[in-house]
């Protein structure tokens, strides 16, 4: 039986903005099981960035997590000091962003930068922790790993510095990743090294992994259990597989037709009309409505709540679609 | 035979990098001197477009895709080569000389929000081509009727019109970008990058419009991406490129079902995909590219391909015709065509 390592019950960020409130992230609920890759997927503005940061509660004002529990290890984060959280971000939970040089100090080297995670969460001495920054880089697939520890960050190619990024997080021992977006500022030849490191090293480290992207292709291929926001909300989620292949959620479905396929060409790509409703002036009903063919008056009269439908799949529809027609 | 609507020959395009004269001086034995640092980013880069045609080219950033599409819009001046458009030599002609050529050629770019300009109204940006090509020959009255009819066609409403670009969305920005390239009923739209910076919901509806529009205005493409699914959903034919130069140029079919150059078949075999039955057995190449500061010799893409052997590093391959009708440029296909 596997177990839960990370809980997310109920969780609501939300944003007091001039323009109005942002309920960027809105009663979302989903697990990361010890040892999983579990994908959060959705188009700009679904809210998936928002839940990675909420995990570390790096969310500043005019955001604040209004309700819900973070449930990490069987710990509340969201009642964890400021003082104990300093210890969880990066030890034991790290993060990996986009773009690798927002998460690396230009003025300081490689090496210094890693010894320093290591400085926080171990016991450590010197020479024993430059050993394992070397074999760290070395298993991140740096050549001379021990001349690169002195050099800076603006001396490595994108997906050198992206490497490094991920050898900081796994250096710590974390038991979980939340990589948001890793591959999307890469080629894709270097992308797919990428993404089979981490796939490699966190099966062999028994971590878990929570990955951020708007790329179906990538969460098909690396994770375990998908789940897909819309508009702040969670509209469908289940394994993977259930989800590419037979999803329930007509968002989901949409999402799935938009992407050209290259095994079965169509003259015209399935598209979703209409775009994102404005977060802002979300009344009751499904937020999805306006754009899905199967809405019925039903839809804009009372918000869909999460549900078992089939298999591993829950969704939040009034009117799911059936195995014969996803 | 038709003439083409674009055909460019041996392009190349360098850029001196590295600063002015006095951050390159040096002293060295006695001397001054100031070397130039050379960015070689298309390095003899030929293809053609026939009428109504879509071609596409891909590879990976820093490969010279978008120097090309630039260069032939001749937003940079080639270093040498020709490019002709609709049969004329374009590759030398002063920016007044351009004008006339411009009603042939428009561009669409990446950003669509750095290529809309903020302070004017959207139906005065879409008109702005055709405007610059009529002179005064056209009324106020009559050209703002055209903006209209020109947005309808993108899908944005006349009460849009009035608007500023902050007020649409990216996807919506993309569609006045289109307009303002339909303007003046171009032969040849340039596209860079299109659909990149777009949500995929939205950019199956940008694609679509895009189809759409060659099949009512006898358009041809030059469609510039990174993403191989896109490319392989809009363009007839396909060249890959790869540190400046042309590795292969395929039909669709031909490139994705037969793959030729090494480079090709990393390129595929790379590409995230939902369908798991066309996960094949990957080719994987280790490392990143190379500098265009100081391109390696011989076959540029030998640094990384598994398959280089002796004559890689002494001789750079020309890209040369296959009995099927695509072009490569390997050793590895010569020895076996």
């Amino acid at each position: 039986m596997s177990e839960t390592l990370l809980d997310i019950r109920g969780l609501k960020t939300h944003f007091h903005t001039f323009g109005g409130l942002v309920k960027a992230v809105d009663g979302v609920s989903f697990q990361v099981d010890k040892g999983e890759v579990v994908g959060l997927v959705g188009e700009s503005g679904g809210g998936k960035s928002v839940i990675g940061f909420s995990i570390l509660r790096l969310i500043d004002p005019p955001g604040r997590i209004e309700a819900g529990e973070i449930i990490f290890d069987g710990e509340d984060l969201t009642k964890k000091s400021e003082e104990e959280l300093r210890t969880v971000r990066g030890g034991e939970i790290a993060m990996v962003f986009q773009d690798p040089m927002t998460s690396l100090n230009p003025v300081y080297t490689i090496g210094r930068q890693m010894d320093e995670m290591l400085q926080l969460h171990t016991d450590l001495d010197a020479s024993a922790r430059r050993k394992r920054c070397i074999r760290m880089l070395e298993d991140v697939g740096i050549s001379e790993a021990e001349s690169r520890l002195d050099a800076y960050p603006h001396q490595f190619s994108g997906g050198m510095r992206q490497r490094v990024v991920i050898a900081i997080a796994l250096l710590a021992g974390s038991r979980l990743i939340i990589a948001d977006e890793p591959t999307t500022a890469l080629d894709v030849t270097v992308q797919s090294q990428i993404l089979k490191l981490m796939r490699r090293q966190i099966a062999e480290r028994g971590a878990a992994m929570i990955l951020v992207t708007h790329d179906l292709a990538i969460v098909s291929e690396m994770a375990d259990r998908v789940v897909v926001l819309y508009c702040g909300k969670v509209v469908e989620r289940g394994r993977t597989e259930d989800v590419i292949s037979h999803p329930a959620h007509p968002y989901t479905r949409g999402l799935l037709d938009s992407i050209p396929r290259i095994a079965d060409r169509q003259r015209r790509l399935q598209q979703i009309p209409g775009m994102v409703p404005d977060i802002r002036k979300l009344g009751e009903g499904c937020s999805f409505r306006d754009r899905c063919s199967r809405a019925q008056p039903l839809c804009a009269e009372k918000t869909p709540e999460l549900l078992p439908v089939r298999h591993s799949l829950d969704a939040a529809c009034h009117y799911p679609l059936n195995e014969a027609e996803a | 035979m038709t003439t083409p609507v674009l055909e460019v020959r041996n392009l190349v395009k360098t850029f001196h990098v590295g600063g002015g004269l006095f951050e390159r001086l040096r002293f060295e034995k006695g001397r001054f001197s100031a070397p130039q640092k050379i960015l070689r980013a298309v390095n003899g880069v030929s293809l053609s477009i026939a009428p109504g045609e879509v071609m596409a080219l891909v590879g990976e950033s820093g490969c010279g895709k978008s120097t090309v599409a630039k260069t032939i819009a001749r937003i940079y001046e080639p270093t040498s080569g020709e490019i002709r458009i609709d049969g004329e030599d374009v590759s030398h002609l002063a920016s007044r000389q351009m004008r006339p050529v411009r009603r042939k050629l428009q561009m669409i770019f990446q950003d669509p929000y750095a290529s809309l300009d903020p302070r004017q109204r959207v139906k005065d940006i879409v008109i702005e081509p055709r405007r610059a090509q009529a002179g005064r020959a056209m009324s106020r009255k009559s050209l703002e009727d055209e903006a209209v009819a020109l947005l309808a066609r993108v899908g944005l409403n006349a009460e849009q019109a009035n608007r500023y670009p902050h007020q649409f969305s990216g996807g919506q920005r993309q569609r006045i970008g289109i307009a303002r390239a339909l303007s003046v009923r171009p032969k040849l739209i340039i596209a860079d990058e299109p659909v990149s910076a777009l949500d995929v919901s939205i950019q199956a509806q940008i694609l679509n419009l895009m189809m759409d529009l060659r099949d009512e205005f006898g358009l041809s493409y030059l469609f510039v991406s990174h993403d191989l699914s896109v490319v392989h959903h809009i363009a007839d034919r396909i060249g890959v490129m790869y540190l400046g130069f042309m590795v292969e140029t395929a039909s669709r079919d031909q490139l994705f079902s037969r793959p030729k150059h090494p480079y090709t078949k990393a390129l595929l075999s790379a590409a995230p995909t939902i369908d798991k039955a066309l996960r094949k057995p990957e080719i994987e190449i280790a490392g990143e590219v190379p500098s265009a500061l100081r391109l390696p010799q011989g076959c540029c893409f030998r640094t990384r391909c598994p398959f280089a052997f002796d004559r890689c590093a002494v001789e750079r391959p020309a890209l040369r015709q296959q009995p099927d009708g695509s072009s490569v440029a390997c050793h590895l296909s010569e020895s076996t065509a």
